[in-house]
């Protein structure tokens, strides 16, 4: 076992995700073997190979400082399920 | 209760929201105080397909913070990571910041230590991030309200090494960057509409231990009051944890002011995993020596280099330095105003600014950056002066008329007749038609009444209208 049941509740917690207690043998299986996959990557020998941020030969882009957006307040908050004068409301997330 | 003594160590993180017309990495108005969420690209808004491009002040800017603080590395590449978490202030999921190669690293900032010397406290970096939304919680009972208008701002994280020893000098070392940054002009340093904050990792340990205690982090403390407080309760706690056997548990604490207290914020089980990763959106940003040194030329002097030049070059007090250092409008008024003297000093720039022109702007409830009178004029005005063309009582009314007017002080001397009579003959007429008017007074004065001396120098004053030299009327008089 490369994941085992502790690591599977762990990232259901990080991911939001509700994973029923029958379900997590049968992640952590499935996730075995992407990780088992993935595994492989590690056997290549990159000793002499130079780290890369980007497979694209390119840098940043840079942009002037203007405004160019125009405002989608209203198209945006008539996707959200709840709304009240203008906010998105959400469960409560006060700490 | 134990007898050790206890060492305070501090460092701070600094979110200066920097003042750009435009988000980090998109073109959406960045105004503040705008209704809720209607400055919301599809690019805050999460929307699938969009890409993040980089607002090229934000990069200017971060440089010129580096180069203010004396940084040893600005970055010629510097790159973006996401930081992964789940908030509903932040729609993507992740937040775009610079975890490995941030933008500018290994600066120095000096500032007065607890011991009233100049201590240095470094700074880790300073890395380019964007801003969450904010979250509204006392406006419904069972949600939370959100606004994404903050959502992308730009901001540039300032991460101090633990080198502060007291909620005091943390105060300090923030007050001192607060100046730097707003003095820049990258940020407008407004504490209330949150443009300007801090989190405070702090811990203790036994005096003249080398290795640190577990710390806590207060969060998003927005006052140079709070700071000092907030950190204060905060070693008071540790203190007594330790003392009464316990550990300090490595957490983020909140500051409440209403109830003067720290209290955890985060539960324990929650596992605080940001998963950070490179940034497959953003490509690494290149930049040259030379696209650097060109920024150069945006910093400016700042108030501790300012004082020092005005006190040793200038002659200047050190209360009065620190006084017009510390007003950005008014020391470049000062330093204009200094540049043009022909004759003045700068002292007698450095008193009319304090005295007669400050209590002017009172007056008239403006301020330096009104500019009602400009720096060729108080310049002229004071060479007038130096000159004794004008006395000293005469060049507040020339002051006053300059105020929101387009002429000279020579002008308005000459146009007003105020230049003053130092014409000996004129002057020793103007005495001897007082005498002949006023023959017992005169009397008095030979017979060694100096009081009557004063009536006649007084007199004089208010016959030429204030025009008349002083000293050269006592010198008739004594002649007399």
């Amino acid at each position: 076992m490369l994941i085992n049941r502790k690591e599977v509740e762990q990232i259901a917690v990080l991911a939001k995700l509700s994973v029923s207690e029958g379900e997590i043998d049968a992640i952590a299986a499935s996730m075995d073997s992407v990780v088992e996959m993935i595994n492989h990557i590690n056997e290549a020998d990159t000793n002499a190979v130079k780290p890369m941020a980007n497979p694209m030969d390119a840098v940043q882009r840079l942009r002037a400082d203007v405004v160019t957006e125009k405002s989608n307040k209203d198209k945006l908050l008539s996707l959200s399920s709840q709304v009240d004068e203008d906010y998105y409301l959400v469960p409560t997330v006060v700490e | 209760m134990s007898d050790i003594q206890w060492e305070t160590v501090i460092g701070l993180e600094i979110h200066t929201q920097l003042k750009t017309k435009s988000k980090l990495f998109a073109g959406t108005d960045t105004t503040y105080g705008a209704s809720p969420n209607s400055q919301v690209s599809l690019l805050e808004a999460a929307v699938p397909g969009t890409l993040p491009v980089f607002n090229e002040k934000v990069l200017r800017y971060a440089i010129r913070f580096g180069l203010a603080v004396g940084a040893k590395v600005i970055a010629k590449e510097s790159r973006f990571d996401r930081k992964n978490y789940f908030y509903p202030d932040s729609p993507k999921g992740y937040q775009i910041t610079q975890l490995n190669h941030p933008i500018v690293e290994h600066g120095l900032l000096a500032i007065q230590g607890d011991d009233g010397k100049q201590k240095k406290i470094r700074i880790n970096r300073a890395h380019i991030e964007e801003d969450a939304g904010k979250s509204v919680h006392d406006k419904y009972a069972e949600f939370s309200g959100i606004d994404l208008n903050r959502c992308g701002t730009p901001l540039i994280e300032i991460v101090s090494e633990p080198d502060l020893s007291s909620a005091k000098e943390a105060v300090a070392y923030m007050k001192e960057i607060h100046t730097i940054v707003t003095h820049l002009g990258i940020c407008d340093g407004n504490m209330q509409e949150g443009s300007f904050r801090c989190d405070a990792n702090v811990s203790i340990r036994p005096k003249g231990q080398q290795k640190l205690g577990t710390r806590t982090e207060l969060k998003n403390i927005n006052s140079f009051r709070f700071v000092e407080k907030a950190i204060n309760l905060e070693v008071k706690r540790q203190i007594k944890v330790i003392e009464s056997g316990q550990k300090v548990v490595q957490e983020t604490r909140l500051y409440d002011a209403d109830k003067h207290e720290t209290r955890s914020m985060r539960s324990k089980e929650e596992a605080n995993d940001y998963r950070y990763f490179p940034d497959p959106d953003l490509l690494p940003v290149h930049i040259d020596q030379a696209y650097i040194d060109n920024e150069k030329q945006f910093i400016p002097e700042f108030p501790a280099a300012k004082i020092q030049r005005y006190v040793e070059d200038l002659g200047i007090k050190t209360d009065d330095a620190n006084t017009i250092a510390n007003g950005k409008e008014l020391s470049l008024f000062f330093d204009d105003t200094v540049a043009l003297l022909k004759q003045a000093k700068a002292i007698s720039v450095a008193n009319m600014l304090l005295g007669e022109y400050s209590a002017l702007l009172k007056a008239k409830d403006t301020g330096f950056e009104s500019q009602p009178i400009k720096a060729s004029q108080l310049s002229g005005l004071l060479d007038e002066l130096a000159l004794g063309n004008i006395s000293h009582k005469i060049s507040k009314v020339v002051l006053e008329k300059l105020w929101n007017s387009d002429l000279t002080a020579t002008t308005i001397i000459k146009q007003e007749g105020l230049a003053q009579v130092s014409d000996s003959s004129e002057l020793e007429a103007i005495v001897k038609d007082l005498i002949s008017k006023n023959q017992s007074q005169f009397q008095e004065y030979k017979e060694g009444n100096m009081k009557m001396f004063n009536f006649f120098v007084g007199q004089v004053m208010k016959g030429t209208k204030g025009r008349a030299n002083p000293a050269q009327v006592k010198s008739i008089l004594e002649k007399l």
